[in-house]
């Protein structure tokens, strides 16, 4: 099915001031007179600020990078990461379907989400909290099987984890990222064949900067001084 | 051989082409044809339909695109042999099956209620790579029809993505608002949110589309291409005379299309030229009208009216003939005859456009349509090409594509290009550095001037000025006319020596040649000659009855000066006549014979006294007077644009209910935008 | 087996300090600015020898395809060096950890090859979903403007360098490189014609060099360590030492790095903790990524993982993703699935790609229940290689792949589901 833009749409958009600057600045990324390079970061964070991506937004952005409006919808119904519905408030689970995650198990976390969430995908639970869709390969598959909640993986599942993840997020939890066995990143599970040694980091890179937006900086260890607070968006 | 020409073998027959074609255009060169869907020639190249496959021997062992695929890209045999190409090896032929059966297994079979039958590129591949396609076992894709507004139709279960429509609206109309949305075998062709289009080049969409996809919605279901009478002759909606094939079935016209001509309209057609047929059968004055006693309109004989004419006329009347929009020049030349012999006055300025009599280069101008493809500079002056001269705007657009600076002086306006805005006066001209005056001597640089420019009292001075500025920047000039009949009757003189106004001031009887955008006061006697009951129709005292252009022969000079035939396609309605003819016959009872009794006879008059003329499709090159001394009040005049709605400007068009619906949403969507803008 | 000090990527699972001085202590950013000073004719000559093929799964000689890069003199333009972090092929799942966990090898890498084909300007093009791979990249490129090791006059070598990353929003059709331009620039990503080709007119028409993560993050190591040190590893022609990712039915799925040429069994056996249920439980493995044909047991007991190796079996090595299937799979709706993901990928330009993925899946889909006739299987593979080599890029032939190397290997077990069911013949009018 194609998708379509949501029938209800808002009056209109605007980026917040954060997120303005920001967009703003990804412009310097690219060569004079080719801004229209920036045309998926603008929408994405758009996406990020509202949850999906609205007619309006759609509008504003083409107008910041000199485009019809046309060519902007047409990179918003290509890309599939953009939702042109809204999606659930708190988390819209992506369960990956492709065969390396359905040879180790999606299929039943799928039917986890019929059962706990709705029966079909796309389709926001009448709080308006959660929603789910089945996505193609996400690229982990050393840890399959896994879904993508916003900005972060949720590794090595299976039906029970799965359950508690769904519950969890019901309950306004959003609980640690990555494996969620006790694997640190992708390396064998147990012992380890090749790069045995001290393990120095407490979490791995994807969790730690979970950890980071969460302000749960535990330990001064998380040496990124670069990172900019001021570029996460508002959302 | 020079050096950079290449040779190929194709199909086993070596040729020697320019190596930056397409295998396409070299195949086409020798006549080969090879098909194809997506590709057309004046549209960027898509490569995505697959069915101008080839075999490139010694090649990737795969068939390649032949659209896209230049002859400067192939490389020599091991031993420097020339590239050999097969359009029709068996690896050829099984790839054109496979992409036939591909894009068929999705399209609907509803070719015999489908309004492209019988001229359907699919429907024609299909029976030379005709596949028995009954393998395809799935339920064939549903899509959703778009309303694109009320000229072109939709049936998107028929449409193969080749995206000719995408790229036309996009690349020559330059207002992208259609696009291949989602992606994969869900993609769709649609406007933007399913708004409706704007262009007023969208018709062309129609003739692009190889399948039935998009159809002309008020032609839908009219008739079947083999029912149709076709002729092929001019269009006179704007000045450009564009090629067009008028198609009738009996008394009616169906149909309207472009045909090709390079140096005018090459394929296109603005959608007033092709939708206003309609208003050729609505309105019609279809028999001669007298106004009574009681100051009514009232049907009469075509004997009553010419003597009711005749009484109003004698030697010592003044009699003023003037001339309107659409009137070919055999019509002006047999009216211009009968003035001299009464001693009256002709007059075509109307509007009150000031052309000089004479100044061939001045009125024409010096350049050519064509010219603007090697233009790098551009001076619109009082002008919007868009409305005035859509197909032209968009022969513009692609100088401006290519890289042609443009200004522009006078209204400013929504163009489909860029264009550095000088201001509304021809002062503004001075805001140009020296500097770059000095570069314009070097380039190729065209005037484009407006008849807006040449408005009012200043026209006069106006045109000495833009004179001036072609001569000191070394540019040649295209004068923008908006009326078909407007160089013909230039040519053949039929001005005054004072001007519109006061010759219509000055006269006692006006002969009335289809003039409707006039108002002439009380006063004289009006006779109406022309073919709708329009404005002109009103203030006439007798109504004469013509034929509509696509009802007699004819002939039309267009904006650059390039005299075209126009041929009958069609009776005329009623007791309307041919409009030579109705003058020939006035002469008769005016006791002023006219010395000729048939149209050739005429013609041939008019060629020997006007050889131009008889140079049919030539531009002439013109003469050109060096500029006068003019007075400089003129330079603080701003300018204007000469047409107010551009689906309204002439009888035929204001008498089509579709272009009255185009113009209402032409100006909500002018005012959805004023609004948004606030 | 490859030992750890041969390792390049010494911190693959980001159990080291990730930090850009930690990362200078174990080798990263260590005399970059003396190895360039030896000039780009040089790096490129050194890629070349190394052997070093594309890791983004076509394996094209990385340092011949930096040679095509034109001069700026000749070509008056700026030239631009893309990294392809699209990373999309299902199996595969080794960029990520560069991105997330090696970040500085592939900063540094991108300035040796910028520098190499004489490109100031290097774009990362990530996949959207990677969004912290994203932020820790991102960390590593501020750190390392911080430091001078990139801007101008970047790690002291004279050339001025700038590393912007972009990233896309769900389109694998993104990783085939002319779509990644054009997603790039702005638009959908539809793959553009070849001719012309990237290093003729490639971003915004100027000269330009896609190459895949892991290809460019090598080379740092190689040009460190010397070519013939690279070239060691693997069989002639299949140099090196490569990032494996193992997926499906196997004890302890992974990514690692080894040898080029390592047998397969090896491989599983050693690093992924043998296949579910013992190596006698194993029906087949895509030793490739998603778009290469499977093997079935046999021909996997004694396969060696190089891209020649694999070739010579109808496979291909690919991205290097093996995605291992035992007895206990149905390996027919596997593959569909496969097909499935072809059909959801197509960008919808070009009409076999277009029209034959939905075709394809649409009859996959029955055959997993049986639900046709016996010949609807030659028709299918006819349908494949009615897409195959006739469409603008190479996912139509992705598409096609797997279901011939289906066919090629499991045909039996497709006629015997559509001999047991019962209603195929009624379905098939
Ligand atoms: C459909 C398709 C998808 C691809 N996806 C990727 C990808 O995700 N990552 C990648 O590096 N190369 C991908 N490629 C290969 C690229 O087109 C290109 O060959 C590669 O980036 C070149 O880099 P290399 O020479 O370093 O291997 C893909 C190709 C195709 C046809
Ligand atoms: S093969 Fe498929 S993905 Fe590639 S251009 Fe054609 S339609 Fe697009
Ligand atoms: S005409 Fe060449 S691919 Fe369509």
């Amino acid at each position: 099915m194609l998708r379509r833009l949501d029938k209800k749409q808002p009056e209109s958009f605007k980026f917040s001031a954060k997120n303005l600057s920001w967009a703003r600045k990804q412009l310097k990324k690219y060569p004079d007179g080719r801004k229209q390079s920036a045309v998926i970061p603008l929408l994405f964070r758009a996406q990020e600020q509202e949850g999906w991506v609205s007619k309006p937004a759609i509008e504003v952005v083409a107008k910041m990078l000199d485009m019809a409006p046309i060519r902007v919808f047409e990179v918003a119904s290509f890309y599939f990461m953009f939702h042109l519905s809204p999606v659930g408030s708190v988390a819209h689970i992506q369960v990956c379907g492709t065969t390396p995650c359905m040879l180790r198990g999606s299929e039943r976390l799928i039917e986890q989400c019929k059962k706990k969430i709705s029966s079909n995908p796309m389709e926001v639970t009448h709080d308006g909290k959660i929603s789910w869709e089945e996505v193609e390969c996400l690229g982990a598959c050393s840890n399959a099987p896994l879904v993508q909640i916003g900005r972060d993986y949720y590794e090595d599942l299976d039906e029970a984890k799965f359950s508690n993840l769904i519950s969890n997020l019901i309950s306004g939890i959003k609980p640690l990222p990555g494996s969620q066995t006790d694997r640190f990143s992708s390396e064998p599970n147990g012992d380890l064949t090749s790069l045995k040694g001290k393990v120095e980091e407490e979490k791995n890179a994807s969790v730690s900067l979970f950890s980071h937006d969460f302000g749960k900086k535990k330990r001064s260890k998380a040496k990124h001084p670069a990172i900019n607070l001021e570029d996460k968006p508002d959302a | 051989m020079s050096d950079n020409l290449r040779k190929v073998v194709i199909d086993n027959v070596e040729i020697t082409v320019n190596p930056a074609l397409t295998i396409l255009q070299a195949c086409e060169q020798m006549n080969k044809e090879v098909p194809r869907f997506c590709y057309h020639e004046r549209l960027s190249i898509a490569g995505n339909c697959r069915m101008c496959l080839v075999e490139v021997v010694g090649g990737p062992p795969k068939p390649m695109a032949s659209c896209a695929l230049q002859i400067k890209d192939l490389r020599p045999g091991p031993n420097g042999e020339s590239p050999v190409i097969k359009t029709n090896s068996d690896m050829v032929k099984k790839a054109r099956e496979g992409v036939m059966e591909f894009l068929l297994i999705n399209h609907p079979l509803d070719c015999p209620i489908c309004d492209q039958g019988g001229e359907c590129d699919l429907q024609d591949q299909a029976l030379s790579y005709g596949v028995d396609f009954s393998r395809y076992r799935e339920p064939k894709r549903a899509a959703l029809d778009v309303d694109l507004g009320p000229l072109v139709e939709t049936h998107m279960t028929r449409c193969i993505s080749c995206t000719r429509c995408v790229r036309f609206i996009t690349e020559i109309a330059g207002v992208p608002e259609m696009g291949q949305v989602g992606r994969g075998e869900t993609s769709e062709i649609t406007s933007y949110l399913g708004q409706t289009l704007t262009s007023e080049l969208q018709g062309n969409i129609i003739d692009l589309c190889p399948v039935g996809a998009l159809t002309s919605k008020p032609y839908a279901f009219s008739a079947r291409p083999w029912e149709l009478t076709k002729t092929n002759t001019i269009d006179v909606m704007d000045a450009l005379g564009s090629n067009i094939r008028v198609d009738s079935k009996g008394k009616r016209i169906l149909r309207i299309i472009p045909r090709n001509h390079d140096g005018i309209n090459e394929e296109w057609l603005s959608d007033k030229s092709r939708f206003m047929w309609d208003g050729l059968n609505r309105q019609r004055l279809d028999r001669p009208y007298i106004r009574n006693t009681s100051g009514k309109l009232e049907e009469t004989t075509w004997d009553l009216a010419m003597t009711a004419v005749s009484e109003k006329c004698s030697q010592e009347t003044k009699i003023l003939a003037i001339c309107g929009d659409l009137i070919n020049v055999e019509t002006l030349y047999a009216a211009k005859k009968l003035m001299v012999s009464f001693k009256g006055k002709t007059e075509c300025r109307i509007g009150g456009s000031y052309l000089p009599p004479g100044d061939r280069g001045a009125y024409v101008g010096t350049a050519s349509i064509a010219d603007i493809d090697t233009a790098e500079r551009i001076f619109l002056i009082g002008t919007n090409p868009r409305i005035e001269a859509p197909v032209l705007n968009a022969r513009i657009r692609r100088a401006w594509l290519r890289g042609a600076d443009i200004k522009l002086v006078g209204e400013p306006a929504e163009l489909t290009f860029e264009y550095q805005y000088l201001g509304a006066k021809i002062k503004d001209l001075g805001k140009l550095s020296e500097k770059f005056l000095k570069s314009n001597l070097k380039k190729n640089s065209l005037i484009i001037l407006g008849q807006g420019a040449l408005l009012g009292l200043h026209g006069p001075n106006i045109m000495q000025a833009i004179k001036e500025f072609k001569e000191k920047t070394k540019s040649e000039l295209l004068t923008l006319h908006v009326a078909a009949s407007r160089v013909g009757a230039m040519d053949l003189d039929f001005v005054s020596d004072i001007g519109f106004d006061s010759s219509i001031e000055w006269s006692e009887v006006v002969l009335n040649l289809g003039v409707d955008d006039y108002d002439i006061p009380k006063g004289p006697f009006v006779v109406y000659q022309g073919s709708h009951g329009d404005r002109g129709a009103e203030r006439a005292d007798v109504i004469l009855p013509g034929c509509a252009f696509t009802e007699e022969p004819g002939t039309f000079i267009n904006t650059e000066g390039r005299p075209q035939m126009a041929f009958k396609a069609c009776d005329g309605v009623g007791e309307a006549r041919e409009n030579w003819a109705i003058l020939r016959a006035l002469s008769d009872r005016l006791g002023v014979p006219l010395p000729f009794s048939s149209l050739e006879e005429l013609r041939t008059q008019l060629f020997q006294e006007n050889p131009k003329i008889a140079s049919i499709n030539e531009v002439p090159s013109n003469s050109w007077l060096a500029p006068r001394k003019f007075s400089k009040e003129c330079l603080n005049y701003s300018l204007r644009t000469v047409i107010e709605d551009h689906y309204l400007t002439n009888p035929i068009a204001r008498s089509s209910v579709l272009l009255a619906q185009l113009s209402r949403n032409n100006r909500m969507v002018k005012s959805k935008k004023e609004i948004e803008n606030l | 087996m490859l030992k750890d000090e041969d390792r390049i990527f010494s911190n693959l699972y980001g159990m080291k300090d990730r930090s850009l001085k930690s990362s200078i202590r174990r080798g990263h950013w260590d005399d970059t600015a003396r190895l360039m000073k030896k000039g780009a004719a040089w790096v490129v000559a050194e890629i070349k020898e190394s052997g070093l093929r594309g890791r983004g799964g076509a394996g094209f000689p990385t340092g011949l395809k930096w040679s095509f890069m034109p001069k700026y003199q000749e070509s008056g333009k700026p030239s631009y060096l893309v990294i392809n972090a699209d990373e999309s092929e299902p199996g595969t799942c080794k960029d990520r950890e560069i991105l997330r966990h090696e970040p500085h090898s592939l900063i540094e890498g991108c300035l040796f090859a910028g520098f190499a084909m004489g490109a100031h300007t290097a774009y990362i093009y990530v996949r959207g979903e990677y969004i912290r791979e994203r932020e820790s990249l991102q960390i590593a490129i501020d750190e390392a403007y911080d430091q001078g090791l990139l801007g101008k006059n970047a790690a002291s070598s004279g050339w001025s360098f700038d590393v912007f990353v972009h990233h896309g929003a769900g389109a694998y059709i993104c990783g085939e490189e002319t779509a990644l331009l054009e997603s790039l620039e702005g638009k959908k990503g539809m793959p553009r014609m070849k001719p012309p080709f990237p290093a003729m007119a490639g971003l915004y028409g100027c000269p330009t060099t896609v190459n895949n993560v892991e290809s460019i993050a090598v080379v740092p190591t190689i040009l460190r360590r010397g070519s013939s040190w690279f070239s060691q590893f693997g069989r002639p022609n299949n140099a090196g030492t490569k990032l494996f990712c193992l997926s499906g039915h196997i004890n302890n799925p992974c990514v690692v790095e080894e040898e080029m040429s390592i047998p397969l069994k090896e491989l599983i056996d050693k690093h992924g903790g043998g296949v579910s249920g013992g190596w006698s439980n194993l029906k087949a493995v895509i030793p490739g990524g998603s778009s290469v044909p499977l093997l079935p047991a046999k021909i996997c007991e004694d396969a060696l993982m190089d891209f020649d190796w694999l070739k010579e079996q109808k496979s291909g090595l690919g991205t290097g993703a093996v995605i291992v299937m035992n007895n206990q799979t149905d390996i027919v709706k596997a593959i569909w699935r496969l097909s499935k993901f072809y059909k959801h990928e197509s960008c919808g330009q070009c009409t076999p790609c277009r029209e034959g993925t939905g075709w394809m899946m649409r009859v996959m889909e029955r055959f997993i229940s049986g639900n046709a006739d016996l010949a609807e299987i030659d028709s299918l593979l006819e349908v494949s290689k009615q897409v195959e080599g006739h469409t603008i890029c190479a996912l139509g032939d992705a598409a096609a792949w797997p279901i011939q190397g289906l066919m090629r290997h499991f045909r039996h077990e497709v006629e015997a589901r559509i001999k047991a069911n019962k209603n195929s013949n009624i379905a098939a009018e």
